[in-house]
């Protein structure tokens, strides 16, 4: 698919810029150019079929439908499966916290849409689609919308309700009014369109310099860190490396579009993909700003057992995949 | 009229309060902009995405940043 794109990166370094062909610099200039183009334009095409979705599908539409069913059970996974295919802005999670559990729907399957939308999101797969393939991305998306699944599940065995702020309780206390209906107007796709593209085009922008910085660095280390290097010390299967990726992951929420390229290179020099798989989640799905945002709603005991469950998770998972992988 | 913008305080509700006010600045009409962070009034209007748009207390344009042209058409359309 994108062979082409090396053919103009190899022009562009090569014939434009007349540095010779196979020389170090010239190498990674090539790479660079390679990847960051190639990684935004992964990146549009996502954000755009995910604005599709989104103007077809808005959360009223789930809100409505996970409200209004007996799912038996699969309500987790599908609210998983909606978190990941929903675009998802931290600044977003307590309106939609407080929409849902007012809309009727049990905190365990609100849960599930809480902890899959950030992890699975349109940055986080452009990346790994473009760092590490398809494979990985199916692999870390599954697993994304399963610790949803069964993170929420289980925050919802423990009948947690006592613990949410009072405000939310007595907002849970009084009768819902179904939402207004502003989106049923019928969709005009051809005007939908620009719209769409635009917002894709934001997300784009917004973490543009981020992307470029990562890949920097990424393809610095490429050239500086010696072959295997990390397989001396983090490679070897002690146990103690998924949980300490995940605990250093959680400061660099900011960051996310930076990491992902470092990632790939720790990979390559050896160290195992579990625990990059494991770091990714943890980057996007314990965020400290989320966190302040959720004390709104939530009592800190409360945001403890939450982050504890889903950290637990990425860190079983961490595990599984050094296993399997 | 009064034109509410209902966001916590992400980038995209910054971008509908600049894009808001340019378009009220342009037109020049006498419109009183409002942003309002606090979430428990932001949960009276029913919405579940930000940033919204709130032009005399009926909810116009939810969950995306609105362009100049869409609000424009919505002052001249009341």
């Amino acid at each position: 698919m994108f062979d082409w794109l090396i053919y103009f990166s190899d022009w562009l370094i090569y014939d434009v810029s007349g540095l010779s062909e196979g020389s170090r610099l010239g190498t990674a200039l090539s790479f660079f150019v390679y990847d960051v183009i190639k990684i935004l334009i992964l990146l549009f095409l996502i954000s755009f079929i995910m604005g599709i979705v989104n103007v077809y599908f808005p959360v009223e539409k789930l809100r409505n439908y996970l409200n209004s069913r007996k799912l038996y059970g699969l309500e987790y996974l599908f609210s998983a499966i909606f978190g990941a295919i929903t675009p998802f802005c931290s600044c977003s999670s307590v309106p939609l916290f407080i929409g849902f559990v007012q809309g009727g729907i049990p905190l365990g399957v609100t849960f599930s849409f809480l902890i899959t939308s950030p992890l699975v999101n349109e940055i986080a797969l452009a990346l790994f689609l473009g760092m590490f393939g398809w494979k990985v991305t199916l692999i870390y998306a599954i697993t994304g919308i399963l610790l949803g699944t069964f993170g929420g599940f289980i925050l919802g065995k423990l009948d947690l309700k006592d613990w949410l702020t009072d405000w939310v309780k007595d907002i849970m206390a009084k009768t819902y009014e179904k939402g207004d209906t502003v989106t049923a107007d019928s969709i005009n796709f051809i005007k939908e369109l620009p719209l769409i593209s635009r917002e894709a085009w934001h997300i784009v922008k917004g973490v543009l310099l981020y992307i470029i910085i990562g890949i920097g660095i990424g393809a610095a280390m490429h050239g500086y860190v010696p072959e295997n290097f990390f397989e001396q010390y983090l490679g070897g299967g002690q146990w103690w490396t998924v949980p300490a990726a995940v605990i250093i992951a959680v400061p660099m929420y900011a960051n996310a579009a930076a990491i992902v390229p470092v990632i790939q290179v720790l990979v390559v020099k050896g160290v195992p993909l579990g625990t990059a798989i494991a770091f990714m989640m943890s980057t996007v799905g314990l965020s400290l700003p989320e966190a302040t945002l959720l004390k709104k709603v939530m009592t800190f005991k409360l945001i403890s057992v939450f982050f504890l469950v889903v950290t637990v998770f990425i860190v079983a998972s961490g595990y599984l995949f050094n296993l399997v992988l | 009229m009064t034109i509410k913008i209902l966001g916590t305080g992400c980038p995209k509700c910054k971008q509908t309060v600049d894009i808001v006010n340019k378009a009220v600045a342009k037109l020049g009409a006498d419109i009183k902009v409002e942003k309002v962070e606090d979430i428990i009034k932001i949960m009276e209007y029913n919405v579940i995405s930000t940033p919204v748009v709130v032009v005399d207390e009926s909810v116009k344009i939810k969950g995306r940043v609105p362009t100049m042209s869409e609000i424009t058409a919505l002052i001249q359309a009341s």
